[in-house]
């Protein structure tokens, strides 16, 4: 028996709306089941990002370091990179923050709109870049699915397709 | 009676009188070109760029919707070197606005979007600027989100020429350039516009829009436009 393709999918600045339309591909997730490990993803419990993946699905755009520093981790262990729906293509919604300096942002989300513990995060939470930007202006993409989310049948054509060794011949719509 | 001339358009031989366009006789005949500030019944401006063709004989691209046919042409609608820049183009579009198609009114009838569809662009080459546009909502029936306009002008035309209002025009340039209701006052205060909406049918994006709708919900309808023009040219004559 063949080796397992290993696929990846990781959650940067979107809404998981892509990683639902991806669940949203019903029965197939059971006929491609036998044909991949599911090796790192927010649907698995493995906190570290494994030596080599085939394909790793991107969601969201770079929005703190820790998206930075992630992408550009996985992107030197992976060998196909998607990015994935609209966040990760173009920053989509996440970016219309982008016309605002950080600290606006945090004033906005973290005091004026709080009604308990009135300031920004200082622990844990990982500090905002100035601009959220699409992952391949970060790292290079090997395949764009746009759409928000992309409709289940475009991500199960492409995951089909690059399970039998074809590059994805779909061109969703943005948005 | 108008002199008929006879050309090719990719090879298929095609006639048209001599005041039509490359544009209006590729549509005639079933050949796609796209277009973005073009729209059947107002002037052509040529400003998108997009319907640009390859005409044997001449180093430069010329704009399918702003020249004539001639005797003898032999027009190229689709070579590789036009694919590559109507998706640069399309990609200077989505880069100097804000186009968030997912949360705009006109999700999945804009041209913009059904354009980028079709000619697979899937990705922008050329980083965002994410500028810091303006919305005015101060008319009580329409409203315009700059961060969707793309300055195909169609507003301007639409208003100047077929309701004789001449509300819209264009201020500023370049990266600066952006539509205006009478000297730049908030739409609410023209005293110009009639408020007959024809701006907002024409417009090709989810830049001018009726209030209350929601997201993918502003469907244009931009069909009454050759119909206006012809009582017009009635009207006139």
């Amino acid at each position: 028996m063949p080796d397992k393709v290993k696929v990846a999918t990781v959650w940067l600045d979107g809404c998981s709306g892509c990683h639902m339309s991806f669940l949203d591909i019903d029965h197939v997730l059971l006929d491609i089941a036998d044909k991949i490990d599911l090796v790192y993803s927010p649907l698995v419990d493995n906190k570290d990002f494994p030596d080599m993946v085939d394909l790793t699905l991107v969601e969201g755009g770079v929005s703190s370091v820790d998206d930075r520093a992630k992408i550009i981790k996985i992107r030197k262990h992976t060998k196909l990179l998607l990015a994935l729906g609209d966040c990760a293509i173009t920053g989509n919604v996440p970016a219309m923050r982008n016309r605002y300096p950080v600290a606006a942002v945090e004033e906005r989300a973290y005091i004026e709109n709080a009604d308990v513990n009135q300031r920004p995060p200082s622990l844990v939470v990982p500090k905002l870049l100035p601009k959220i930007q699409p992952v391949h202006t970060v790292v290079p993409v090997d395949i764009y699915l746009p759409g928000c989310p992309p409709p289940g049948p475009v991500i199960r054509d492409a995951l089909v397709a690059l399970l039998n060794g074809q590059m994805p011949d779909v061109s969703p719509r943005f948005g | 009676m108008m002199p008929v001339k006879t050309f090719k358009i990719d090879g298929q031989d095609v006639s048209g009188r001599e005041d039509e366009t490359i544009l209006e006789i590729a549509r005639e005949n079933d050949i796609f070109l796209p277009t973005l500030c073009n729209i059947a019944g107002l002037k052509p401006v040529g400003a998108c760029r997009l319907c640009m063709v390859e005409v044997a004989g001449s180093n430069k691209l010329l704009p399918a919707c702003a020249t004539r046919v001639q005797e003898g042409m032999e027009v190229t609608t689709n070579s590789e070197r036009l694919q590559k820049y109507r998706r640069m183009i399309l990609e200077m579009l989505f880069v100097e606005g804000n186009h968030i198609c997912s949360v705009c009114v006109a999700n999945g009838h804009c041209e913009l979007q059904w354009l980028a569809e079709k000619l697979g662009v899937d990705h922008t080459r050329l980083n965002y600027m994410f500028p810091a546009k303006e919305v005015d909502v101060s008319h009580y029936r329409y409203a315009i989100d700059h961060n969707r306009c793309i300055l195909c002008t169609r507003c301007v035309r639409v208003c100047a020429e077929i309701e004789g209002a001449h509300t819209w025009d264009v201020s500023g340039r370049g990266i600066e350039a952006k539509v205006v209701t009478d000297l730049n006052t908030p739409w609410a205060l023209s005293e110009t516009c009639t408020e007959c909406g024809k701006c907002v049918q024409v417009c090709p994006t989810g830049a001018l829009f009726k209030k209350s709708r929601a997201v993918g919900e502003m469907v244009k309808d931009g069909q009454f436009l050759p119909y206006l023009k012809t009582m017009r040219e009635v009207d006139n004559a």
